[in-house]
């Protein structure tokens, strides 16, 4: 497609912007998604939920199991999330404190501490609709506020929320409730995993129906012009109030549905089981896959918490790391197709390199033992700087050199993303990448929960000003 | 009546005050400019109070300071208020200005995963034990100044000082120097204010310094006044600097100076008589429902805050 063929509109002239849906349905994207809104909705909901279903008949650990729970959970929070955050653009920080309030509200209704036990057909959505209706109540103050004075109320009542929990004396404090009663359905208790991970699909497949159909209908719509330009919609006769506090209820109900399924699953609810690294953590899954993306949504909840999960196991953390480097050396320098191989070659040598020398210089700087067991870390052992004794046994640096390595790495790679010179930027980028290796095998690998939650923090700032669209969703631009 | 109680809770909520106003200044100036919350301008006061505490540990610690206590201290405040400026230009750099005609959510989820990166990073150098600057060690607690029957230790003092301070010089830069002209109108119209010859991004990055500056002197201070320090505890201050700058009116000096000892007072006497109060059935924890009810009062009667001007909203 050639820009000056005399056929072809000028960039950004009227008529090439009126032909760039056109433009874009002959791209392989566009073609993809043509194909997805030919497909009737419940093929499509039946290929979401397939892997899903399949999960179980694959896995033969308990272990697993309960991780595919938990990601099912996940799920349903970050989709509650998505219909304040992506569908209408409020930014809401108190979310999490909706999950939390509906597990303790399962555990107000089924458990040997309140002395009742409702069942679950009843319970989830007695509890969904409570919650849904703490939401509103939320909402009635923060309806007329923009955006950002609606994040700091919201992370303010999350903050009272936990407060609350802690201190109070009927929901016992840090101590939590325990002995929760079983899901019961109809009388029969589930407490086979696998059963418990039937419940929590059944659940994620009625959701995203429930916000399959709620999107494409005309509060969906008005949710979308709403998110465009409030104004307009005012002017367009939209309730705006209503169609906001409708978002923070029906988010926060979902909400509720995934922490009433959570705490039987868990058997017991905690004030910490809801705090604010579970609503980052929530964010990042939603801003991944795409904010207003119902399939983005989920498939970024199952990717941030599987990858979680395999940060746990220092073993599988190195594996998953180099995978990463590896996809983002591709995403980053893609073009011509040898270049990230001449980067990664480059690397690996310019590694060997520095070992050498520093072998040779300083022999305390190659005298560490790796953290891992695994093959990769006898690899690494000859190629990373691995200097004796700079972390603890606890994993904490021991002195300032450490603390340095760290701080010094991350203004490296700030400072290379301000190279504007292309041919200087990959050269930067070799050294960049040995050093990351040196960070994360002497810093982030000892502590792997903390260097989790670091990378998550690293993969919303740079998703937001890389790709803000995340992987799925629709670039936006604001009309100013 | 208890006095002497009353007399250190007003002492107290004065100090805290003082700290909540500086980091409301932060807040509003930022927010004044840009229209956008900083939701790391917490972490960068945390940031701040290890700088000082790593300061007061290169120079020998409290116990055996090799240089006179009150050079040390300005030392302690310079140290974090350079780093932590440096850190807020480097957040508005590469986490802000990229973002700028993105749509308004988007800055606030890379100012979230800012917060989230500095507090974990500090977590994975730090450890999650609290830090202590041993201030008592530093000063002794008898030297004070006498106020009836109460001593008033003198770090309060200093800490309330600088504070006041600095707000009295940011106050003559905002309304006495070209910089401060520039700043203000910025805030106005930006477009404007770049048609009138105006380097914006130059007002915008010294406006992150100077914010995160007073962030990071305010993190010295609370360090000096409460002695622990940790990674989380940005969080709390955030909070309370952004009400404090809410009530006070966003983009108001005075507002966010004001603000900042209401919010302080508020706190630090349901701190003292909560418990009294409501017959021992909510504890001190319980002083932040009533700055959270003070917020979304304000929030629904008076948006705009006390010293503010109601927003208009153009077309």
């Amino acid at each position: 497609m050639s820009a000056n063929s005399p056929e072809q509109p000028r960039i950004g002239v009227d008529e090439w912007v009126a032909s760039a849906a056109e433009r874009r349905a002959r791209t392989l994207a566009g073609r993809i998604e043509e194909i997805g809104e030919r497909t009737p909705a419940a093929v499509k909901l039946l290929a979401l939920a397939l892997p899903f279903a399949v999960f179980p008949l694959l896995v033969d650990s308990s272990y697993l199991m309960q991780v595919g729970i938990d990601t099912l959970i996940f799920v349903l929070l970050a989709l509650g999330l998505n219909v304040a955050v992506g569908w209408v653009g409020l930014l809401d920080l108190g979310f999490v404190a909706f999950a939390g309030l509906g597990a303790y509200l399962y555990a107000a209704v089924a458990s040997e501490y309140a002395g009742r036990h409702w069942d679950a057909t009843l319970a989830i959505p007695a509890v969904a609709i409570a919650v849904a209706a703490a939401g509103f109540l939320l909402g009635l103050p923060s309806r007329r506020l923009v955006g950002d004075y609606l994040a700091i109320v919201t992370l303010f009542f999350l903050q009272i929320w936990l407060v609350v929990l802690i201190n109070a004396s009927f929901t016992r404090g840090p101590n939590g409730i325990s002995n929760l009663h079983p899901l019961e359905f109809f009388g029969r208790p589930v407490t086979s995993l696998d059963g418990l991970y039937y419940v929590a699909l059944g659940a994620f497949v009625l959701v995203v129906a429930f916000l399959y159909l709620l999107n494409r209908s005309r509060t969906g719509r008005a949710w979308r012009a709403l998110r465009e330009d409030e104004l307009a919609a005012e002017l367009m006769t939209m309730p705006v109030n209503r169609l906001k506090l409708m978002a923070f209820a029906v988010g926060a109900g979902i909400a509720g549905v995934a922490g009433a399924l959570f705490a039987p699953v868990q058997g017991a609810v905690f004030p910490a089981n809801f705090d604010i690294v579970i609503l980052i953590t929530v964010y990042a899954m939603v801003v991944l896959g795409g904010a207003g993306s119902l399939v983005g949504v989920t498939v970024g909840a199952v990717v941030i918490n599987a990858s979680l999960e395999a940060l746990r196991d220092p073993d599988d953390a190195s594996w998953l790391f180099y995978a990463a480097v590896v996809v983002t050396l591709i995403l980053l320098v893609r073009r011509p197709w040898w270049m990230p191989l001449t980067v990664l070659g480059g690397t690996i040598v310019f590694g060997l390199v520095v070992h050498e020398v520093a072998e040779q210089v300083r022999p305390s700087l190659v005298g560490g033992v790796p953290v891992g067991q695994a093959r990769i870390d006898e690899l690494v052992d000859s190629w990373v700087l691995l200097p004796e004794d700079i972390v603890t046994a606890d994993g904490l640096p021991t002195g300032a050199f450490g603390r340095l390595l760290y701080i010094g790495f991350i203004a490296a790679v700030l400072g290379l993303t301000l190279i504007r010179h292309r041919v200087w930027r990959v050269v930067g980028l070799v050294p960049v990448l040995y050093l990351a290796a040196v960070v994360w095998e002497n810093l982030l690998l000892p502590q792997p929960a903390v260097a989790r939650y670091v990378l998550i923090g690293a993969l919303l700032v740079g998703l937001m000003a890389s790709r803000p669209q995340g992987l799925f969703g629709k670039l936006r631009v604001e009309i100013v | 009546m208890d006095w002497d109680k009353l007399v250190q809770l007003l002492v107290n909520g004065v100090t805290l005050g003082s700290v909540y106003a500086l980091v409301a200044l932060g807040f509003s100036m930022v927010y004044g400019i840009l229209k956008l919350l900083n939701l790391a301008h917490g972490d960068v006061l945390m940031v701040g109070a290890f700088i000082g505490w790593g300061v007061l540990g290169w120079l020998g610690g409290a116990q055996d300071p090799s240089v006179a206590v009150w050079i040390l201290i300005v030392l302690m405040v310079l140290a974090a208020m350079a780093g932590c400026g440096v850190l807020g230009v480097a957040i508005e750099r590469f986490a802000y200005r990229p973002l700028r005609r993105a749509p308004r959510i988007a800055p606030l989820i890379s100012a979230l995963g800012v917060s989230f990166f500095i507090q974990n990073s500090m977590l994975l150098l730090f450890g999650a034990d609290f830090r202590s600057y041993d201030s008592f060690d530093l000063v002794d607690v008898e030297v004070g100044i006498e106020f009836g029957p109460l001593r008033v230790w003198v770090v309060r003092l200093v800490v309330i000082g600088a504070a006041l301070a600095m707000m009295i010089a940011l106050w003559l830069l905002v309304t006495r120097t070209k910089l401060g002209k520039a700043m203000r109108a910025t805030a106005i119209d930006r477009e404007a204010a770049a048609m009138m010859g105006i380097d914006v991004d130059k007002v915008i990055v010294k406006t992150f310094f100077i914010g995160s500056a007073l962030a990071g002197a305010a993190g010295v201070l609370v360090g000096l006044v409460f002695g622990q320090i940790n990674h989380f505890m940005g969080f709390g201050y955030g909070l309370k600097g952004f009400t404090a700058a809410v009530v006070g009116g966003i983009g108001s000096i005075p507002g966010a100076m004001f603000g900042g000892l209401f919010i302080g007072l508020a706190e630090a006497l349901s701190v003292g008589y909560i418990e009294d109060l409501t017959r021992g059935r909510l504890g001190s924890a319980f002083s932040d429902l009533v700055v959270f009810l003070i917020l979304v009062l304000f929030m629904l009667l008076r948006p705009q805050g006390i010293f503010g001007k109601p927003e208009v909203k153009k077309v």
